[in-house]
This record gives structure tokens, sequence and C-alpha cells, in this order.
């Protein structure tokens, strides 16, 4: 039976598409073989494939415009000036933030938060820094128990250094945050929750809205791990009214070694800096210096240049296929995958069991057999995926797990390489029954 | 690569059916090892009179080969002396670690010649050298402190040497 939909409501048809088989063609690793068989690249969650769009956009910048940035008058260095800064630009677009200047080139999303620590850890120790940095005893910071590992230890060290608490929101049975402590874990004394939007492990996509409300209500910051969200879904830092977030390029089709740390403009400008040298100094002095504002005053040294093109171009790959189209074909294919994954004997699935309010990561256990092997029989089969404790192990212990196999989905995967998978999954049993 | 190289009879065999497996007393060292790459442990006790291994017991979880190779151990070095079972975790090492370079020695190595098609394989490398290297630590750190005697939980509780 179908349903219809009474016109002017959106139509079944208005769904965002893409086209998948038009998007592999833009990927040459997709064509390869691994052990006889074509590739089945189920790891995007770890790194993603690049398309020719930003290997290309990469090459023509070394073959034709390489040059030092921001220190040269001549034409090459002005051409690579301006194509680093243009790519700030497409990614502070790509994110909804109000300036360029709001984004701050990183190497990966582990230095922007590191970056946002040592920035606490500076004014710590700093009696005419800005007070929202300074932290000391009696002080804490809230994270989750579902956070990567990159977005626990800097907190741990911090807390080390500093004297203040550290304390983290759990995990329910169905892998969703336990948000139930929120008006007592986030309090007068937090001064910044951390957290994951989309966790790598679970899949899981975590609600903001009260947590954030919260910050605002004790005068906390609140900053967003958004490395497994800015890739997969549209990610505007207003709506989600957030003060810092960080992500990753090579996750999102750019090359490794860029990364972002986005921050609210005027909290940009009063935190100190962290790495000192060349590119960040206003006047050096033998006495002492002064240094640039945002965002150069956090990108001492000769950035990645080359890397920063890359992710400019990997921004223009994914607006032109659309956030929208993205998600919508990842939400098909983890609905397909979650399905298929039920139907495998001994199969026991982490986070939430239905396609709502998360991601195409899926990570399971197969009836006791290690994931190491699980992985290994399906690297023989050509299917790639992901297994160990995936950087959270605190997340496996939640779960009574040393480690868990995971899936993770792009916009090049289809069904068919899920059908792959749990073929695959069948020959695990094979061995090890 | 032929799955069949890596998941050899005789690992599968041991890694289903694990000798000499829980936690024994009496013992000199116990050592904890662990993977950090995929979170594999291993509880691992040696017992040593003399020049002698006269028992190696382990616990620990994870993987077919890490488990196994726990088993072959324990097969290989109990009852050899210190000198001669180091020398065969020296051998052992080498070929796992040789890329496929060297030709196993089975009156050396026994069942763990099995463990050859690892070394094809470099990301299960660590896998199969867990409990090893937990052995040889141990091992290391019994003979450095011999005169101190095997101690049981009788004399003292919850002893462990090594790295926690």
């Amino acid at each position: 039976m179908t349903m219809v939909i009474p016109s002017g409501m959106p139509q079944y048809a208005d769904a965002p598409r893409l086209d998948v088989a038009k998007i592999r063609a833009d990927f040459p690793l997709l064509d390869r073989e691994v052990n006889g068989h074509r590739v089945v690249y189920l790891d995007s969650g770890n790194t993603s494939q690049k398309p020719r769009q930003v290997l290309e956009a990469v090459r023509e910048h070394y073959e034709r415009h390489n040059a030092n940035v921001a220190r040269s008058v001549h034409t090459l260095g002005t051409e690579a000036t301006l194509a680093y800064e243009g790519a700030r630009q497409k990614v502070a677009t790509f994110i909804g933030a109000s300036s360029a200047e709001e984004v701050v080139f990183v190497k990966n999303a582990t230095e922007a938060i590191n970056l946002v620590a040592y920035a606490f850890s500076n004014a710590s120790t700093d009696p005419s820094a800005d007070p929202r940095f300074r932290l000391g005893p009696g002080d804490e910071i809230v994270i989750t128990e579902m956070e990567h590992h990159s977005n626990i230890v800097p907190w741990q060290l911090l807390c080390q250094r500093t004297g203040a608490t550290l304390r983290w929101f759990g995990i329910t049975d169905n892998g969703r945050l336990d948000e139930s402590g929120v008006d007592t874990l986030i309090n007068e004394r937090t001064k910044l929750v951390s957290m994951v939007l989309v966790s790598n492990i679970l899949g899981t996509a975590n609600a903001t809205s009260r947590i954030r409300a919260r910050c605002r209500e004790v005068g906390a910051l609140l900053m967003l791990d958004a490395s497994q969200a800015v890739p997969h879904r549209s990610v505007d830092v207003v709506g989600y009214d957030c003060d810092f977030l960080a992500f990753t390029g090579h996750k999102m089709l750019a090359p490794t070694g860029i990364g972002v740390l986005w921050g609210r403009g005027e909290l940009l400008a009063a935190m100190p800096p962290v790495l000192g040298g060349g590119s960040m100094i206003e006047t050096v002095r033998m006495e002492g210096s002064t240094f640039l504002p945002p965002p150069a005053r956090f990108e001492a040294g000769t950035p990645p240049i080359a890397q920063a093109v890359g992710l400019g171009a990997a921004v223009d790959y994914l607006t032109g296929v659309g956030m929208d189209a993205i998600a919508w074909h990842e939400k098909e294919l983890t609905t397909y995958a979650l399905e298929a994954l039920a139907t495998v004997p001994g199969l026991r699935l982490f986070g939430p069991q239905v396609p709502v309010g998360r991601g195409g990561t899926l990570s399971f256990d197969l009836s006791g057999v290690h994931p190491h092997d699980v992985g290994q029989v399906l690297d023989a089969e050509g299917v790639q995926i992901r297994v160990g404790h995936h950087c959270a192990r605190p997340t496996c212990v939640r779960f009574g797990v040393a480690a868990m196999s995971r899936v993770s989905l792009y916009l090049y995967n289809t069904t068919e390489e899920i059908d792959a998978l749990i073929a695959a999954l069948g020959k695990v049993r094979e061995v090890f029954d | 690569m032929q799955l069949d190289q890596l998941y050899q009879e005789i690992i599968l065999d041991h890694y289903k059916k694990p000798r000499g497996r829980g936690l024994r007393e009496p013992y000199e060292v116990q050592v904890r090892h662990v993977n950090p790459t995929c979170g594999d442990e291993v509880d691992l006790r040696v017992h040593i009179e003399g020049d002698k291994v006269v028992d190696v017991s382990y616990e620990g979880m994870g993987c077919s080969i890490s488990q196994a190779s726990a088993s072959v151990l324990y097969e290989l070095v109990v009852g050899r002396t210190v000198t001669d079972a180091l020398s065969r975790v020296d051998t052992f090492t080498d070929m796992v670690a040789s890329r496929g370079e060297t030709e196993p020695d089975e009156s050396v190595l026994e069942d763990a010649i099995a463990f050859a098609g690892v070394s094809k394989y470099p990301a299960r490398v660590k896998c199969a050298l867990l409990s090893w290297m937990a052995f040889k630590d141990a091992t290391a750190q019994a003979v450095a402190t011999s005169a101190v005697g095997p101690r049981t939980s009788a004399v003292g509780p919850g002893a462990e040497g090594g790295d926690r």
C-alpha cells in the first residue's frame, strides 16, 4: 500500500539523492583489488578515501603554486597564501562560521582539542589571563564516557596540571548518552564541557540542547568533537551554539595532516597562545613578544599548506554532492546494514539498534570470536573494517568487551558492499566454529 | 595472501584447547603485558627452580593468535633450562619478525613453527609475541631476584612482580 502524502508536504521523491556509481568513479582506490577481491572499504570512520578532485588540487598546488605563505612578496607566495586563506574561507562557510578568522588550521582533531586544553593550562598560570580559561582546585571539566581517547586524555592531563576535577556523563544500555545527571554534573564549578557529537564507536548522534542550555546557565564553555559529524552531515556552529568545535580533514576526503579548530571569535581572541614561533607574532623583542590575533596566533610555523588546499577541494566536493544527500544516503545504508547484521547468528550490535539518532558507524561482537580474527578473515575477502578498542577503551569497558569490530559507512558505499560484508562474516564462522 | 597460512590447524587447535592455561602456584614473578593497539592482555607467571623452567602459567584475553601462541609457549619452554628456553624465544621472535624470510626449524620450535605464517601479516606480529615477551620479561626478573625463592599466596598474598 502506498501512503499518499498531501500535496504541499515534503514528498518521498524530495529526499536529496546522490548517484553513488558516479561518486565511486571519482575514487581511484575503490577500483583496486585486495586479496583477489574488489576492495570493500568499510573503514571511513578511520580515514576516508580521496576523490580525484582532491588529489588533483594538491598536485596542482605543488606543480603550479608552491611557496610559503604569509611572508612572501613574490607571485608564488601570494598565490599560495590566497589558496591557503581561500581554503580557510571555504571551511568557514561549510560549518556556518561567521568569519574565516574563527577557523584555526591544526594537524588533526587531536591537536585541536589539545590546543584548547593547553590554552587553559597556560591561562591557569597567568593571573592576568581571562578567568574563563583559568583552572584550579575546585574547578571542574565535564566529558562523557563515549569519548575518543583524544577527548579524554588531554583533559586528564590538564586536570593533573591544574588540580581541577574531571567528571563525565555515562552511557545507557542502548548506547545513548545518559543525560539524567545533567543538572548536578554541570554546575557552578564547571568551566568546560567537551563532548562528542557523533560517537566514533557506537555511532550515536548526541543531542546537545540540554547540555548546552545547562552550560549557559552556569557559565561553562561547550566544546564539540565533531570529527565523525562534519564529514557526514550538515554541521552549523551557530545552530549548535557551541564555543569550540574540532574536526579533522582526512575523515572528510581531504589529506592527512590538516584539521580544524573552530572557536567563537571573541573566545579565540581571549585565549593565550600555545605554540610559539614564526607566523604567530606581532613584535619580537629579546625581552618579550606580542602576538597576532587569531587565527594566526595559533598557527606557529609553516602550516600544512597543500593539505589545507586539499581540504578546501574536499569541502567543494562535499558541497557539490550535498551534505543532505550524503546524510540521507548514509541513513538508507545504515538502515540496510542494521537489518542485514541482525540476520547474522551470534552477532551482538553495540549502540543504537535503530537508524535514528545515529550515524553510519556500526560496532559489533561476533559470538566471542576476537575482533582481530574477524578483521583478518574479512580482509582475506577484501572487506576492510576496523577492529580493536577504537581509541575508545572506556566505551568498550562499559559494554564489557576488550574490543569491537566496526563498520563505518560513507557516501561511496553501496548495499552490495554490505552484502559482501555479511557473506564474509559467514566465512569467519566457518574458520572458528 | 592465503588465510590458512595464518590460521593453521595447529594454531586453531591450541586456541580452542589451550595447554597450561590458568594461573598457578608456586611462582616467583608475575607480569602483565598489554598490546595497546587492541587491548589484548596476558598475565603470566614463571616458576623457576635452579636453572630450570618448572612452570609457566597464564591467563588473558585476546585473539586466536595471541591465545594460541601462549599455549604453544607453555608446551615449548616448560621443563627446559632457562638458557635453552630464552634461546628458543629468540628464535621464535626472529621467525615471526622475519616477514617470511627465515626457514623455521621444527626441531627447535616444535608446534611454534605454525606461527611462521604470522610473519607475513605485520599487523599480527605483536599478537603472536605478546606472551613470549611476557615470559622473557618474567624470566629475566626471576633470574635477577633468584635469591628470593618462590612465592606462594600463603607467603606473599597478591604478590606481583613486574610491570603493572
